[in-house]
């Protein structure tokens, strides 16, 4: 390299310099940037393991430099759970699909939360089963086409989808709770910084924070890759806004444990510290 | 020097285990096993392990992987309906070779079944815990002092080999006391240079998984482990022998059956009946030498169970014709008697002559 | 009897019988002999009918569910009902007459109806009928040595129920007399 030449752009050491199998325009390659920068730049890499999701991403193992794991469907909160248990001391997030987190694994994702795990959760949002070729998923929009909703997700005999950031705000355990997208340069900078304060969390021992990316499928939505972006912007968008569900720092607290405190108050019981004060 | 303290078996496979160096627990609350979890639940903090509830067999078995994955010594227990809950993350431990200790309590089944003792998880336990090829160890105790020796080696030969180990135990082995002498607290445990620890920056990062795309490198781990799994039966078959040296009607039965078949045997033997038992404390590896051992005295087996008869198959397949085999069980939470038995000795007495 | 001891004790789950179970299954430790301890479980625990079998033997124990015992002792009715025949003879059973109304006879076995409970409240030993019981059982088959029996009880009661010990110890001293 001269002296005049300068580096301004390189693979993130805690992404491996491997092929990936995504579908060409797939935003997991994004994603997988951001977590793989956050790694870099928090130092972390030799303290991080990271446990991958049944889905797309199942082979992620392989394309993350920190320790890797991979879960059965579903199940990796309580695999990350269980790691952290065992070294409090090491890193820890699951990277996950929609299918995986919210459909076979919601056991695990809402008592991993509500326990209020020191983890970090990448979720990945786009609608459909992706590994397996298009099927409804548990966050797909009424009247979306899959090869398992061909008229269309009937709410009547399929329901609706879930909103996952909305429905985890609920859980005194969480500790941060945000909702972003990889669309457009600025939104990927604002996705980076949300995925950034999740690790950032952890590390500080604020609590269980899981960030949701709201993604696309062109390959099994049918459409290229900046159409995709334009459907998602139009119809997912509007059903899954944008934004922060819950940030315990921002509403005055150290972490989740006392954010919960202040909301249970009331509660003799769950307050021994207070008894013949 | 520790002395004989009066335990039941639930809680004696607990305090070994903490012994054995186990410092995660992960469980869901099943008759008839509870009193293990709740062992942990008081114990664990006291020794800066960690008993955590989960929201479900499923998760706790995936604790259990996880726990592994990241080198530590690590159990679970349930019973029958639980364990069929877990046979998915046991399967997944089969594949990534992650060992660790799963306790099945067993009750009567299919279904909710009772809540009394059974043996009727034999063939989960030993065909077919998960899908996949793969095997568990799997050791069937059949007294208080054996669930604590169990359970303590059971870590041990998890490690060894890299495999998930059962304890088979009964609804009646775990809620009976006994007096049991526990064994000294281990202070070294085996290198895992293979856990998902974090690199720390020395050395090529470590994966746990069971997902190989490619046929021919999914055979040959296969392969591989299956040769793994011909070592485990070369060197660890394990079976008491009882009375076997000069008997004719050769009884076979594990855990708490085998209790009611050695009084069997005792009241055959006074009545002048050449009767013996074979004990297999391996279900898997099945103890195979040990029925040839009895084959040239042996002319009739009598396979007492307490299911409607499952490890009769296994020894059918040891005897391949040789010697006839007999099955006797009772079912639904039944403990046969002694009494039942002896009479199944002696109308195999007859049956064989003389 | 011998020094084979095969005993139920049955009565309603809270009276103890688990424990007086424990204080016998204790002696033959303290003793080091043979020694299960196997209780009934399940849903009749809560409230309803609760059992276990103790065994004390010289030779390993095969099985631990006792359907013959040689010894029992009752704590209420259905549990009368239901075990009086299966005690066999030159049995021992050991009966609260202060709960259970009809005492049958029965063939080749020793009926001692013992009114435990009224002993116990006139005694001011609430709750230890099960320990009086057991003191009976004691005088009447010596199932191990006396000492024995006293050590046990010590093993028994949880060293942060110490002050229960002394009303223990004089509840089987009250039975061992009654």
């Amino acid at each position: 390299m001269s002296a005049e030449e300068k580096v301004v752009f390189e693979r993130p050491h805690a992404l491996l310099p491997v092929i990936t199998n995504y579908c060409p325009g797939c935003p997991h390659g994004i994603v997988h940037r951001l977590v793989a920068e956050t790694i870099d730049e928090l130092g972390i890499e030799g303290e991080t393991v990271g446990v991958a999701p049944v889905g797309c991403a199942v082979t992620s193992v392989d394309f993350f430099g920190c320790d890797m794991i991979e879960a059965a469907h579903g199940r990796a909160p309580a695999v990350a759970t269980a790691v952290k248990r065992v070294h409090p001391q090491n890193v820890v997030f699951a990277y996950q699909g929609d299918g995986d987190l919210a459909s076979i694994g919601m056991a695990e994702t809402v008592h991993a939360a509500t326990r209020g795990e020191n983890i970090t959760i990448i979720f990945i949002n786009n609608a459909i089963y992706g590994m397996t070729g298009g099927q409804m998923a548990p966050t797909s929009l009424p009247h979306q086409i899959t090869q398992t909703s061909p008229y269309g997700r009937d709410t009547e005999t399929a329901g609706y989808p879930i909103r996952v950031s909305e429905l985890l705000s609920s859980l005194d355990g969480v500790a941060y709770l945000e909702r972003v997208t990889v669309d457009s340069p600025k939104n990927v900078r604002k996705a980076k910084k949300a995925i950034k304060r999740a690790f950032q969390n952890q590390i500080d021992g604020v609590g269980y924070s899981l960030i949701e990316v709201v993604s696309t499928c062109p390959t099994n939505w049918g459409l290229s890759p900046q159409d995709s972006f334009d459907w998602m912007r139009e119809n997912m968008l509007p059903y899954y806004p944008l934004g922060v569900y819950k940030d315990v720092v921002a509403d005055g607290y150290a972490n989740a444990a006392e954010a919960a405190a202040a909301r249970n108050a009331d509660c003799p019981v769950a307050h021994p510290e207070k008894a013949g004060a | 020097m520790s002395e004989k303290v009066l335990m039941k078996g639930n809680e004696a496979m607990a305090e070994s285990a903490i012994r054995a160096g186990c410092r995660f627990f992960f469980g869901y609350p099943i008759t008839p096993q509870t009193e293990l979890a709740a062992y942990m639940s008081k114990q664990m903090p006291k020794c800066g392990g960690t008993y955590l509830q989960a929201e479900s067999e499923i998760a706790a078995i995936n604790m259990v992987y996880g726990a592994s994955a990241a080198g530590a010594r690590v159990m679970t227990s349930s019973s029958s309906p639980g364990i069929s809950l877990k046979g998915e993350g046991i399967s997944y431990m089969a594949g990534c070779d992650l060992p660790g200790v799963i306790v099945n309590v067993q009750r009567g089944g299919p279904g909710l079944g009772g809540i009394q003792p059974s043996q009727s998880d034999y063939w989960q336990a030993t065909r077919a815990t998960g899908h996949g090829d793969f095997q568990i160890m799997v050791y069937a105790p059949s007294t208080v002092q054996e669930m604590a020796d169990y359970a303590y080696l059971a870590f041990d030969k998890a490690d060894e080999y890299r495999i998930p180990v059962m304890i088979l135990a009964d609804g009646m082995l775990g809620q009976m006391m006994e007096p049991v002498l526990m064994p000294e607290p281990k202070t070294e445990l085996p290198e895992k240079p293979w856990a998902t620890t974090g690199h720390h920056n020395k050395r090529k990062h470590n994966i746990v998984d069971s997902l190989y795309l490619t046929p021919d490198a999914l055979e040959g781990l296969n392969r591989e482990r299956f040769e793994r799994y011909e070592t485990i039966k070369a060197n660890e078959q394990r079976a008491e022998l009882f009375m076997c040296d000069d008997a004719e009607i050769v009884l076979v039965a594990f855990g708490a059956s085998a209790r009611i078949a050695r009084s069997a045997v005792v009241a055959a033997r006074e009545k002048g009946i050449k009767a013996g038992l074979i004990r297999p404390i391996t279900l898997w590896p099945f103890p195979t030498n040990a029925f040839e051992s009895v084959m040239d005295t042996a002319r009739d087996f009598l396979v007492v169970e307490m299911n409607m008869g499952q490890m009769v198959d296994d020894v059918r397949l040891v005897s391949e014709g040789r010697v006839p085999v007999e099955f006797f069980g009772r079912t639904g939470g039944i403990i046969p008697t002694p009494a039942e038995v002896l009479k199944r000795i002696e109308a195999a007495h007859e049956k064989v002559g003389e | 009897m011998g020094r084979n001891l095969s005993l139920i004790l049955a009565g309603f789950g809270g009276q103890g019988v688990l424990f007086a179970g424990k204080i016998i299954a204790t002696a033959g430790l303290i003793e080091d002999r043979e020694v299960s301890w196997l209780p009934s479980y399940g849903p009749e625990m809560r409230g309803g009918t609760a059992n276990c079998s103790v065994t004390l033997a010289d030779d390993p124990i095969g099985s631990p569910l006792i359907t013959a015992p040689n010894a029992l002792i009752v704590m209420n009715q259905p549990s009368m009902d239901k075990f009086e025949s299966a005690v066999v003879p030159g049995g021992v059973a050991v009966v609260d007459s202060t709960l259970v109304q009809h005492i049958p006879d029965l063939a080749n076995v020793s009926v001692c109806a013992v009114p435990a409970t009224e002993l116990a409240e006139e005694n001011n030993m609430k709750g230890l009928a099960n320990v009086i019981l057991v003191g009976k059982l004691f005088a009447e088959t010596h199932f191990c040595e006396e000492e024995t029996l006293f050590a046990a009880m010590e093993k028994c009661v949880p060293a942060r129920k110490r002050h229960l010990l002394d009303a223990n110890i004089a509840a089987l001293k009250l039975g061992m007399q009654a």
